[in-house]
């Protein structure tokens, strides 16, 4: 029973549940004093112990149901097992039959395998079936699974290891026959041999619930991650915006410790007097002056114009993922001319909100001078001394005038100025591009394309903060 | 056979999951399977319970009432920012110690007359250095005194995530082995480990450390039937069917695209407003002039105030 436990744990860690050394022997403990009898309360508590998060408790209320279910079986099956010599089995030509497929190979003399499993396969004994699939699964590795499609390979390694090859020569040989008895004794072979891979192909597929699934999709994930946003297709959308969504969550835990820094240099005088009152003046309290650090402010100015908008989408995705931690966030979009977003991105759904904004700032004609222009003039206040201004966009302009003299005074007036280009460097300057007037007045200029790169340039700009 | 090596006896509140739910019951608490066996394992296996869920779903009122039906003392530190360990686990009485050093000073020229040199006058001082920081001048703080507690106590941590990330580095000595160490007198151990519960609101993530150390209880709101039976728990006197459309009702609510959700304490505090109006039963003028008691954001109030008689029907359709 120990085993079924840990090999629960190593379930719950593959379906991204992080489960220590502690917790699990936490679990073993736990195990003592509730016991196996009763399901319900098994759940319960191993959900007190091993799942720490809402999260972790929805895979765990999952997984358990997957598991256990299937651990339930296998575990009748092996009650099945030491009672097999008292219990006549009925259906069973003989009680001694059973015994190649549980697992003892080659040595069944006492009766023919390829009979035996024939019987396996019509399920006249359930128990027997779950029993052979399980130790056929152990011995193919099934647990090792982490691709949906490895499954075929695992199934016809389960059937190997259940000798589907002495039953499958035993088909040949019928076959070869060519009469009327070697066709139905063919065609009952061929049912045998169908109905074991359902039943192997069943015991993979839940297999791979349990160990490959959340495998998989760490896989995928991983890939997208990496993969630039214009060649993303449209399938992948729904999946990037999960990822996005974890990557922010895990970008605002990181961000996430006290803005509190003691200063352990300097005495607070008027504090520390105040609160040694009561000892006569006597400065028993010390007490350090406090240096608050600011909250992350971001003006984030995106060029919304046909060659970079792909970008716009992930970049404001992963701006609003992260509300938890940057609270002050104004959104300007341009193209022809700027336009505040902040308010439809909030209040529409994003599909809606972009076609929006698109609408607003009129597509083509892309202008940055004219955009730094508008935001200086129309909305200079809202960038102060702990603002980071972030630029998204390629820099071409049109071959219109760039104006850096309003963005350098943007720049002066903000605390930091980043600028994300989706094009890379060798790109900058060919062309209408301005990158390389602007580029001095940035604090970080980079090629960005994918969301790890994203992940990167907003983690540098917490920093800032921290 | 299952009480860990700590010796100590199981109260027979504490017997059995099914027991930790009667005793809660017979304290007004209704608890759910979650919960109980929270707290049965929090005996047996000798962990703090770290409670997590929105605001008033009766996050601190659960050790309120295990302490109330083990018939144990509760003992409640509130955390806040800046919360540091003279607050939280001991201080040393100043004031005693300088009066101390007051009486010291008259009587150290009468200790010491006898002394012939210098260094014996020191080695008998020396003697009296300790009594300086001794337990007589200790001033036990929640942390400590419910290490102190000969017959069990229960310990509630409110509200964890208000307090800074150092200080969850220093509850876990406590959590972890029940003591509390004080350099200048060692370290002082639990007689009988405390009940330790945890609550926090999740306005910020808690550190693994912590988490590891702690069984997680997660508390949402209750379904229908469940608050139906709290709330007839908390508030005797409501009629059978004020209780159903009412809970039916706040049920319904948070259903909708409300900023503040109303929470079982709110439910409680609406059957009383209503026990006091004389009504049995709801209707949409009763509720809009009652709203600001589950209410608590003037723009939730207004979206919901369009909204009364629908939701009511919602609520009543349900109800049947």
């Amino acid at each position: 029973m120990e085993r079924t436990l840990t090999r629960y744990i190593r379930a719950l860690r593959s379906a991204g549940a992080g489960v220590s050394t502690t917790e699990a022997m936490d679990a073993a403990r736990t195990v003592e004093v509730v016991g196996w009898e009763d399901r319900g309360v098994l759940k319960t508590a191993l959900g007190t112990v091993l799942a720490k998060s809402v999260e972790e408790k929805a895979i765990h209320e999952q997984l358990f149901e997957l598991y256990f279910s299937r651990e339930a079986a296998a575990s009748a099956a092996a009650e099945g097992k030491p009672g097999e010599g008292g219990e006549p089995d009925a259906g069973q030509p003989g009680g001694g039959e059973a015994e190649p497929q549980a697992g003892d190979g080659e040595g069944g003399e006492g009766g023919d395998p390829v009979e035996a499993l024939s019987a396996l396969a019509r399920g006249e004994n359930p128990g027997q079936l779950a029993m052979a699939l399980e130790r056929a699964g152990a011995a193919a590795g099934v647990d090792e699974i982490r691709f949906a499609t490895q499954s075929g390979y695992f199934v016809r390694k389960m059937m190997e290891q259940m000798g589907i090859e002495a039953l499958e020569a035993r088909l040949m040989e019928a076959l070869s026959r060519r009469n009327a008895e070697g066709d139905a004794e063919a065609e009952a072979l061929m049912g045998a041999r169908s109905a074991l891979q359902k039943q192997a192909r069943a015991f993979v597929e839940a297999r791979f619930e349990i160990y490959g699934r959340s495998a998989q999709d760490a896989f995928m994930n991983e890939i997208l991650a990496e993969r630039s946003f214009g060649a993303l297709g449209r399938s992948d959308t729904e999946r990037m915006r999960a990822l996005v969504e974890r990557m922010a969550k895990r970008l605002a835990v990181r961000h996430a410790r006290r803005r509190k820094v003691r200063d352990r240099g300097r005495l607070d005088v008027r504090r520390t007097l105040r609160a040694n009152a009561g000892h006569d003046g006597v400065p028993f309290d010390i007490i350090w002056k406090i240096k608050r650090k600011d909250r992350p402010k971001i003006v984030a100015v995106c060029d919304v114009s046909g060659s970079v908008a792909q970008y716009v989408r992930f970049l404001l995705l992963f701006l609003h993922a992260l509300k938890e931690k940057v609270t002050d966030l104004e959104t300007f979009a341009f193209s022809a001319h700027l336009a505040d977003v902040s308010r439809p991105l909030e209040t529409l759904p994003f599909e809606t909100a972009m076609r929006a904004i698109v609408d607003e700032v009129g597509s083509g004609g892309t202008d940055y001078g004219a955009a730094f222009l508008e935001l200086d003039r129309d909305f200079g206040e809202v960038i102060d001394r702990r603002t980071t201004v972030l630029v998204l966009g390629d820099g071409r302009s049109n071959y219109s005038n760039p104006r850096l003299d309003v963005f350098k005074q943007i720049a002066d007036q903000a605390k930091r100025l980043v600028w994300l280009c989706p094009e890379p460097a060798t790109n900058w300057g060919s062309g209408d591009s301005c990158l390389l007037e602007y580029r001095p007045f940035c604090t970080l200029l980079t090629h960005c394309s994918t969301v790890t790169d994203l992940e990167r340039a907003l983690d540098e700009i917490l920093m800032a903060y921290d | 056979m299952t009480d860990m090596a700590t010796g100590a006896e199981t109260p027979a509140g504490l017997a059995s999951v099914e027991a930790v739910t009667s005793m809660l019951a017979k304290s007004g608490y209704i608890a759910t399977p979650e919960i109980a066996t929270a707290v049965y394992l929090a005996h047996h296996l000798r962990k703090p319970v770290l409670i997590e869920g929105p605001a008033g779903v009766g996050k601190t009122d659960l050790a309120r009432s295990v302490a109330q039906g083990l018939d144990q003392p509760l003992i409640r530190m509130q955390c806040y920012e800046g919360l540091d360990e003279s607050k939280a686990l001991y201080e040393w009485k100043y004031g005693k110690q300088l009066l101390y050093t007051q009486i010291l000073k008259d009587k150290i020229g009468h200790l010491v007359e006898d002394a012939d040199s210098l260094d014996e006058a020191l080695h008998k001082l020396t003697g009296f250095q300790d009594i300086f920081f001794s337990r007589d001048f200790l001033e036990p703080r929640p942390l400590l005194k419910a290490m102190e507690q000969a017959g069990g106590s229960v310990l509630l941590i409110d509200e964890i995530d208000k307090s800074d990330e150092e200080f969850e580095a220093l509850l876990l000595e406590v959590l972890s082995d029940y003591q509390v160490t004080v350099p200048e007198i060692g370290t002082i151990a639990a007689q009988v480990p405390p009940l330790v519960v945890l609550t926090s609101n999740a306005t910020r993530e808690l550190g693994d450390a912590l988490k590891r150390r702690c069984l997680h209880l997660h508390i949402d709101f209750p379904d229908a039937e469940l608050e139906a039976r709290i709330v007839r728990t908390r508030v005797p006197g409501v009629s059978d069917r004020l209780l159903e459309r009412l809970v039916a009702f706040i049920q319904a609510v948070r259903g909708e695209n409300i900023r503040k959700l109303p929470s079982i304490s709110e439910t409680i505090d609406w059957a009383r407003t209503l026990i006091l109006l004389h009504a049995d039963s709801l209707d949409p003028a009763l509720v809009r002039s009652t709203l600001n008691v589950i209410l608590k954001r003037q723009s939730d109030i207004a979206e919901v105030a369009g909204k009364v008689e629908a939701l009511l029907d919602g609520g009543d359709k349900a109800g049947r």
